[in-house]
């Protein structure tokens, strides 16, 4: 038997902490390959193919980087809420609630012009995220509730309830029967920024966002006592540090990010609600948001990663006939040795009985 | 008497990265002895002794016991040579009664049954041998620190344990307790066991222990006969550089800055208080003893508005005011050093320089009015603060949780001091702190009273209390007692009353 133990280092080399997260998503796609082999495909063919479907023509560059843009939002969402400590697991439920404020406010209630409707949608929709939070962060803080199951569970109370919108009162008459909400009016949509393309304005606006979550993270006092809170939230309290104001104010952003990762889908990529608008926009975010080590530049890039990997598999599918759930499986496979990574760059393995010669 | 080398440590080397945390440390432990090892936080102790049971391979070295060598990083086969650890945060589960938690540890994870009848009559005649009443069907959860801890002892003795490692064992017992704790340790001597004592509490060890062996930055610096030692010089070898030891002046007493009036507190997520007054005043340094639990921090918590009173009227000034957050207590000038400065005090995992702004992020030099932090005037103002308080450091930009014990509590206590608070609440100020820091610590609690703060000092070293406070009240059960002249009392009357002597 390998007897080995873990041991903390003093001080993590740099070119690991660059190089890790590398290292972990080719051992993910290595581990991946030998599904590829087991379904039949060539897995060299195979990678191939995604690469190509995620980044070979304009189009599908188009593509993925539009499928990004709710993920960086969601990524967004969870990476302040896990700095603070503050388990948003509920991003899915607040993208909703946002696709959900586009419809109210998009279709007709509220017209104004182009420059001021846009703006006026994600206000709305990032505060239908952040109030939907709400309720959630005082149980927490007056009752400690935990809010992994309160945000879990009210992910399918929203879902249903935009299943009962759409199938009943705001399902859309001209819809020939599809349960969808109306569609958003010409000045609420989101310009194309690529021409015959679906990528439109929300991915600059996603960008945009991230740099301003690093903005108020790294540079503000508000950032600053989020960290604090994050890590030791006793001892920010004993220094004064306002932990309810702090935590109230980490869940308005949360779910105000995910909040308008709803609006980019409803006015950007499709232009009305449907009950499919996210396949799990919402859940990929943690995913995103772990990838990057919950830095707000680094969700634009592993946003950026994910989004290829599920273009790409649906290209991958079709062209080596095997299933498109590889995505799924390359993507927590690449979770889970971005993990394992954290280990190999904070600790030591040692072997037993190995001699070292110092 | 010829001496039988038990245990013999040679050359230990144990680096941590480009750290060195054992430099080749020496020495021998012989049949019926105690040896004191002494040194600051961060002086290897712990790591040494980890080394010993088992937990940590160290780099280079030998181990031999009773003339074995110590297959290492395996603690099964340290507890098998014969070497018992109590370490200083009991391994106890909490659940399960005395006698199961003596024998648990040993089982097999497949067996079905304890075999608890032959372990009940090892377990009372260890008792009786070395005077530890216990009794085996209690449940532990009942039980105090002081018994738990007779419980760790006895879990090591059932094991035949030759080397008794005990680390930080007075760090929660009272007077009573540790001379209770110190007659075990010598029946154990008389009886052919041997005690390695890891301590930074001088007194105990020059009351205790054959040998000392002084440990400075991973090295071994003396070793000194217990007879020959004297008190100033083995404080001095351990800090490496001399002490400078507080001087209490009497300073004249200033207007009444607090007071409570029947303060009760009664709810299960502390220890509660029944009825507590107290008068402070400008000026003056209020001592509060008592053993852990008795409802000192419950006490400080209310002080600095992180629990409410259930019951009881809290005066500032002469004058109520409404008190609603740690920040409002904060702004009426309380400054509040938490006991376990780790967890309550400092964030490990920021930087110095962000931990020392923490408590003035409302101070329009450190931000501007958007809220966006200025670092050249943060990082002036922590370099002040560093440089002020002499807190030892690389760099501001350092994780905090690379200083040591004493660099943390003077970071900690700085940080309030700059804002020349009315009253500062120290809980524990020194605990676990070498000679030096205490010496420093205390050093800034007089200066801070000479400058008019009041001070309640809440503390288990009665030393720390005697010789810096002007007068003591003892905590026990929730209840304070009235305030003695510190002139007028000594450390055995303080100990009787903090097993409840005198209280209804």
């Amino acid at each position: 038997m390998i007897k080995f133990r873990l041991e903390e280092r003093a001080k993590s080399p740099y070119w690991l902490i660059i190089l890790s997260p590398f290292i972990a998503i080719l051992v993910a796609i290595i581990l991946a390959g030998i599904l590829v082999v087991l379904a039949g495909a060539n897995p060299f063919e195979s990678y191939y193919q995604l690469i190509i479907g995620a980044f070979g023509s304009k189009n599908s560059f188009a593509e993925t980087l539009a499928r990004a843009t709710p993920i960086i939002l969601t990524g967004l969402a969870a990476s302040i809420a896990f700095r603070a400590k503050f388990w948003n697991i509920g991003a899915e439920g607040q993208l909703y609630f946002g696709a959900l404020a586009t419809t109210l406010f998009g279709t007709g209630l509220v017209i104004l012009p182009s420059i001021l409707m846009i703006p006026f949608l994600f206000i709305m929709g990032a505060l239908a995220g952040g109030l939907l939070l709400l309720p959630l962060v005082l149980l927490k803080l007056y009752y400690k509730v935990d809010e992994v199951v309160t945000t879990l569970l009210l992910n399918f109370v929203v879902v249903l309830l935009v299943s009962y919108l759409l199938e009943g009162p705001w399902k859309d008459p001209m819809s020939l029967g599809w349960p969808q909400g109306k569609s958003v009016i010409d000045e609420g949509v989101l310009p194309q920024i690529l021409s015959k393309t679906r990528l439109h304005l929300g991915f600059i606006i996603s960008i945009f966002f991230a740099f301003s979550v690093w903005f108020i993270l790294s540079k503000t006092v508000i950032g600053y006592r989020i960290k604090s809170v994050g890590l030791n939230a006793a001892a920010a309290s004993h220094a004064g540090v306002p932990i309810f104001k702090t935590v109230f104010i980490v869940a308005l952003l949360s779910g105000g990010m995910a909040g308008m990762a709803g609006v980019t889908e409803t006015a950007g990529l499709k232009g009305y609600l449907t009950l499919d608008l996210s396949p799990g926009f919402g859940y990929a975010g943690i995913a995103v948001a772990m990838l990057a080590n919950l830095n707000p530049i680094g969700v634009i890039f592993s946003g950026v990663f994910l989004a290829s990997i599920y273009v790409g598999a649906d290209a991958m599918s079709r062209a080596m006939n095997v299933p498109t759930y590889l995505a799924d499986v390359i993507v927590a496979l690449t979770v889970l040795c971005i993990l394992l990574s954290l280990v190999f760059v904070h600790y030591k393995i040692l072997f037993f009985g190995v001699k070292k010669n110092d | 008497m010829i001496m039988t080398t038990l245990l013999k440590v040679e050359k230990i080397t144990k680096k941590f990265g480009d750290f060195y945390a054992n430099d080749q440390i020496s020495f021998e432990v012989n049949k019926s002895e105690v040896l004191a090892i002494l040194g600051e936080n961060g002086a290897g102790k712990t790591t040494l002794m980890n080394i010993l049971f088992g937990h940590y391979t160290p780099d280079a070295g030998n181990v031999n016991f009773e003339g074995n060598a110590i297959e290492f990083g395996n603690t099964n086969n340290a507890i098998k040579l014969g070497i018992g650890m109590v370490h200083q945060h009991f391994t106890l589960a909490e659940n399960l009664t005395v006698l199961e938690n003596i024998i648990i540890g040993r089982q097999s994870i497949f067996s079905l049954s304890l075999p608890k009848r032959q372990a009940r009559v090892k377990i009372l005649e260890l008792s009786k041998k070395f005077g530890l009443p216990i009794n085996p069907d209690e449940l532990v959860a009942n039980l105090s620190v002081s018994e738990k801890q007779r419980i760790e002892i006895l879990k090591t003795l059932f094991l035949d344990c030759k080397l008794l490692i005990l680390d930080e064992p007075t760090a929660a017992l009272t007077p009573q307790e540790t001379d209770a704790l110190f007659s075990t340790i010598r029946n154990m001597i008389e009886t052919g066991l041997s005690v390695i004592l890891i301590s930074h509490k001088l007194n105990e060890i020059l009351a205790v222990s054959d040998r000392i062996i002084v440990l400075r930055n991973g090295s071994s610096v003396g070793e000194i006969d217990t007879n020959s030692a004297d008190r100033k010089k083995i404080a001095e070898m351990i800090v490496g550089k001399k002490i400078d030891y507080p001087q209490k002046k009497k300073i004249p007493r200033k207007s009444k800055v607090l007071s409570l009036v029947d303060v009760s507190y009664d709810k299960t997520d502390a220890p509660n208080l029944s009825k507590v007054n107290l008068d402070l005043y400008g000026g003056q340094i209020l001592g509060i003893a008592g053993v852990a639990g008795n409802g000192q921090t419950t006490l400080a918590k209310i002080l600095s508005g992180h629990f409410k009173p259930t019951d009881g009227k809290i005066v500032f000034n002469e004058a109520k005011s409404v008190l609603t957050s740690p920040k409002s207590f904060m702004d009426l000038g309380v400054a509040y050093i938490p006991e376990d400065r780790n967890s309550d005090g400092i964030v490990g995992d920021m930087e110095i320089w962000e931990n020392a702004i923490m408590t003035e992020m409302d101070d329009p030099y450190l931000r501007n009015s958007l809220g966006i932090i200025n670092k050249k005037t943060s990082f002036d103002r922590s370099e002040n603060l560093c440089e002020t308080y002499d807190i030892r450091m690389q760099s501001i930009r350092q994780r905090s949780r690379l200083l040591s014990g004493g660099n943390v509590q003077k970071l900690l206590l700085g940080r309030w001091l700059m804002r020349k608070p009315k009253i500062i609440i120290a809980c524990q100020p020194t605990r676990g702190l070498d000679e030096g820091a205490i010496a420093s610590i205390q050093n800034l609690l007089l200066k801070a009273q000479q400058n008019g703060s009041a001070i309640i000092l809440i503390s288990e070293d009665l030393d720390e209390l005697l010789t810096i406070s002007d007068d003591i009240s003892v905590m026990y059960k929730g209840m304070l007692s009235d305030p003695t002249e510190t002139s007028s009392t000594d450390k055995l009357s303080i100990g009787l009353r903090m097993a409840g002597d005198g209280f209804l």
